[in-house]
C-alpha cells in the first residue's frame, strides 16, 4: 500500500502538470525511497505501531480512563467477539456486506452519473455556462445534510444510503471529468477529425482517454466519499451496516465498539484503494511509470 | 518541371484554390484580428508547393481554411472546385505540435485513421503495418509514443496521415521541432512517399532551405495580416536530395531570389517586436 497515489490525486486534480519534479519529490520521500534499505524501513515502521499501541495501553491501564479511552486490548476483545460470536445486528459479515453494497452502489452509480455528465457538459461550453451557477450551488450544499432526506424520500432501507453516496461521490467525479473534458489538447482533436473520426469516435478515443487520468484521481476521493455516505446514512436510521454498529456503541457509551467499527471502515477504505489503484494502473498502462522516474531520483 | 509561375496549367487540374480568403478572429477587447487578407492562391494536383513568411504572420491559418477546420471570414476557398464546408475528402494534415495519441501504441497510432472511416481492424492493421514499415519503425509496432524520440513520433504522425492516401497534403512546419539531421532525413523521407502519390501539396515552414530544396513553387507571404507577396518557381530537377540538392548553384540563386522578396518582411515583423518589446 502506496502514500504514492495520496500524494498524486491533489495536484491532478487541479493542475495535472503542475511541477512534476516536486511532486516525484514528495512521492521518493513519501515511499520511503530515499536511498534507505526498504527492510529497515518497515522495520521503523512496525515499532512506530508498537510503540504507539504500547504506550496506549500502558496509559489506559495506569493513568487514563479506559471507559472513554479505551485500549488496544480492549479493541481487539471486540473485534474478537464481533467476528466469532456476531454483533447485536447479526453478524459482522452480514454488517460489513450491507456497507459494502451501499458504498459501492452509490460509487458506480455516482461514477458513471459524474462522468457521463462531466464530459458532455465539458464539451458543451453554451451548456456549462448557463448550468455553471447551479452547478455551484448545488455543490456548496452540505451534502451529508441530504442523508436526513433521503431517509425521508426512500425510507429507512438501503436506497436512502446510495443515495447518500451517489450526491457525495458524485461531484467529486464531476468537477474532475468536467475539467478534463475540458482540457484536451485541442490539436488531438482537429488531427481526429481531419483522420475521419465522428462525433462518437471523437469522445471514445481522444475526450475520454484524454479525461481518464483527471476521473481516476477523483475516484481515489470518491470511494471514501461513497463510505462516508454509506455510514452517515446508517447513522441516521438502519437496521444493519457498520454506521448502524457505530451508533449502537455510542449509545452505549462503548468507545472499543466505535474504534472497532473505525478499524473495520479503515480496512475497506484501503482495499478499494489498492483497488483502484490496480485499475489506475491498467487503464493507463500507456503513461511512463511513475514509480521508475522516483527510482531514478 | 515546367509549372506556370503565378497558375497552374489547365483549370481541370486545380486541388487547391483561395480567392481573396481574409479571416479574423475575435479578440477580447472587441477589436478584432486579422490574420491573412486577400489570399490568392492555386496549387495543382500533384504539387507540391511551400509557403515561407515571418515568424507569426498566418502561415498556418491559410492551412486551417484550407482543411475546413476554420471557415474564411471573407472569399472563397474551394478544393477541387468544391467550396469547403466542413473537411474536404482526402485532406491530409501534419500539425506542427506532436498529435499521435499517447495512449496508443504505434500501431493503432498509425491504423486510427483507417478505423475512423470504418476499414475492418484486420485490414487495417495490416496497411498500418505496411505504413509502419515504409517509415522505417518495423519492430516498433507496440511502443507507445513516450518511448519513442522526436523523430520517430514524426515519423508516427506521417504513416497516420500518409496511411488515408491524402490527394491533399498540408503540412504545417512537421519537422519545426527536430534537430538539422533528423530533419533532413525526414525531409528526403517525405520527398520520397510523396513522389508518385499524385498528392497537392502545402508546405509551411520559415525555413527557406528547407521551403526551397521541397517544392516546386515557393510562396511568399507578407509581414501579418499576411497576403501572397511574390511566387517563385523551383525550377530543380527532381528526384531529389535535399542534403546535396542545397549546394549546387542553381540552389544559391534560387535562395537568393526568394530571400531579397521575404527580407523586407522579416525585417518589419522584427520592428513590430522591437516597438512591442520597448
Amino acid at each position: 500500500m502506496s502514500l504514492e497515489t495520496i500524494v498524486r490525486e491533489q495536484p491532478t486534480a487541479t493542475e495535472p502538470a503542475a511541477s512534476p519534479a516536486r511532486r516525484r519529490g514528495a512521492v521518493a520521500f513519501l515511499r520511503g525511497r530515499t536511498g534507505h534499505a526498504p527492510v529497515l524501513v518497515n522495520a521503523v515502521r512496525v515499532a512506530l505501531v508498537l510503540v504507539w499501541l504500547g504506550s496506549w495501553e500502558l496509559a489506559a491501564r495506569t493513568v487514563v480512563d479506559p471507559f472513554y479511552y479505551s485500549m488496544p486490548s480492549a479493541i481487539w476483545d471486540k473485534l474478537v467477539i464481533w467476528f466469532t460470536e456476531g454483533t447485536s445486528q447479526g453478524t459482522i459479515w452480514e454488517n460489513i456486506a450491507v456497507t459494502l453494497e451501499e458504498a459501492v452502489l452509490g460509487f458506480v452509480i455516482g461514477t458513471f452519473a459524474g462522468v457521463v455528465l462531466g464530459v458532455l457538459l465539458g464539451r458543451s461550453r453554451f451548456t456549462a455556462e448557463v448550468l455553471a451557477p447551479f452547478i455551484k450551488g448545488a455543490n456548496a450544499i452540505p451534502r451529508i445534510v441530504l442523508a436526513s432526506l433521503f431517509v425521508i424520500w426512500f425510507g429507512l432501507g438501503m436506497s436512502s444510503k446510495v443515495a447518500t453516496a451517489f450526491v457525495l461521490v458524485f461531484f467529486a467525479v464531476f468537477f474532475n471529468a468536467f475539467q478534463g473534458a475540458r482540457e484536451v489538447d485541442k490539436v488531438l482533436v482537429d488531427n481526429a477529425r481531419i483522420l475521419g473520426a465522428s462525433r462518437w469516435d471523437l469522445m471514445r478515443t481522444i475526450i475520454l482517454p484524454s479525461a481518464t487520468s483527471w476521473i481516476l484521481a477523483s475516484m481515489h476521493v470518491a470511494f471514501g466519499f461513497a463510505l462516508i455516505g454509506a455510514i452517515v446514512g446508517e447513522f441516521t436510521g438502519a437496521d444493519k451496516g457498520l454506521g448502524i454498529l457505530i451508533n449502537h456503541a455510542q449509545g452505549n457509551f462503548d468507545a472499543p465498539g466505535i474504534y472497532a467499527g473505525m478499524l473495520i471502515t479503515t480496512v475497506l477504505a484501503l482495499v478499494a484503494e489498492w483497488l483502484i489503484t490496480k485499475l489506475e494502473r491498467r487503464l493507463t498502462s500507456w503513461r511512463p511509470q511513475p514509480t521508475a522516474q522516483a527510482a531514478g531520483l | 518541371m515546367t509549372q506556370a509561375v503565378t497558375q497552374p496549367a489547365t483549370e481541370k487540374s486545380i486541388a487547391i484554390s483561395l480567392r481573396g480568403a481574409t479571416k479574423r478572429f475575435a479578440t477580447k477587447d472587441g477589436a478584432g484580428f486579422t490574420a491573412i487578407r486577400d489570399v490568392d492562391l492555386d496549387v495543382a494536383a500533384g504539387e507540391f508547393v511551400s509557403v515561407v513568411g515571418p515568424t507569426g504572420c498566418g502561415k498556418s491559418t491559410t492551412l486551417s481554411l484550407v482543411s475546413g477546420l476554420e471557415p474564411s471570414s471573407t472569399g472563397t476557398v474551394t478544393v477541387r472546385g468544391e467550396p469547403v464546408r466542413g473537411i474536404p475528402d482526402g485532406v491530409g494534415y501534419m500539425f506542427q505540435a506532436d498529435a499521435v495519441l499517447p495512449w496508443k501504441n504505434v500501431l493503432d497510432n498509425v491504423a486510427i485513421g483507417l478505423r475512423y472511416r470504418g476499414t475492418d481492424r484486420k485490414q487495417a492493421e495490416r496497411r498500418a503495418r505496411d505504413w509502419i514499415a515504409r517509415v522505417g519503425l518495423a519492430g516498433f509496432e507496440d511502443r507507445y509514443p513516450h518511448q519513442l524520440s522526436g523523430g520517430m513520433r514524426k515519423r508516427v504522425a506521417m504513416a497516420q496521415t500518409l496511411i488515408t492516401e491524402p490527394s491533399l497534403l498540408l503540412l504545417d512546419e512537421p519537422f519545426g521541432a527536430l534537430d538539422v539531421q533528423t530533419r533532413e532525413l525526414m525531409q528526403d523521407e517525405l520527398l520520397d512517399l510523396w513522389s508518385g502519390s499524385g498528392a497537392a501539396v502545402v508546405f509551411v515552414t520559415h525555413d527557406l532551405t528547407e521551403a526551397i530544396s521541397l517544392a516546386d513553387r515557393v510562396v511568399v507571404m507578407t509581414a501579418g495580416p499576411a497576403t501572397v507577396k511574390d511566387v517563385v518557381a523551383i525550377d530543380l530537377p527532381r528526384p531529389r536530395r535535399v542534403e546535396e540538392i542545397r549546394l549546387t548553384p542553381e540552389f544559391t540563386e534560387l535562395y537568393r531570389r526568394v530571400w531579397d522578396s521575404l527580407r523586407e518582411e522579416v525585417e518589419i515583423t522584427r520592428a513590430r517586436g522591437a516597438s512591442r518589446v520597448a
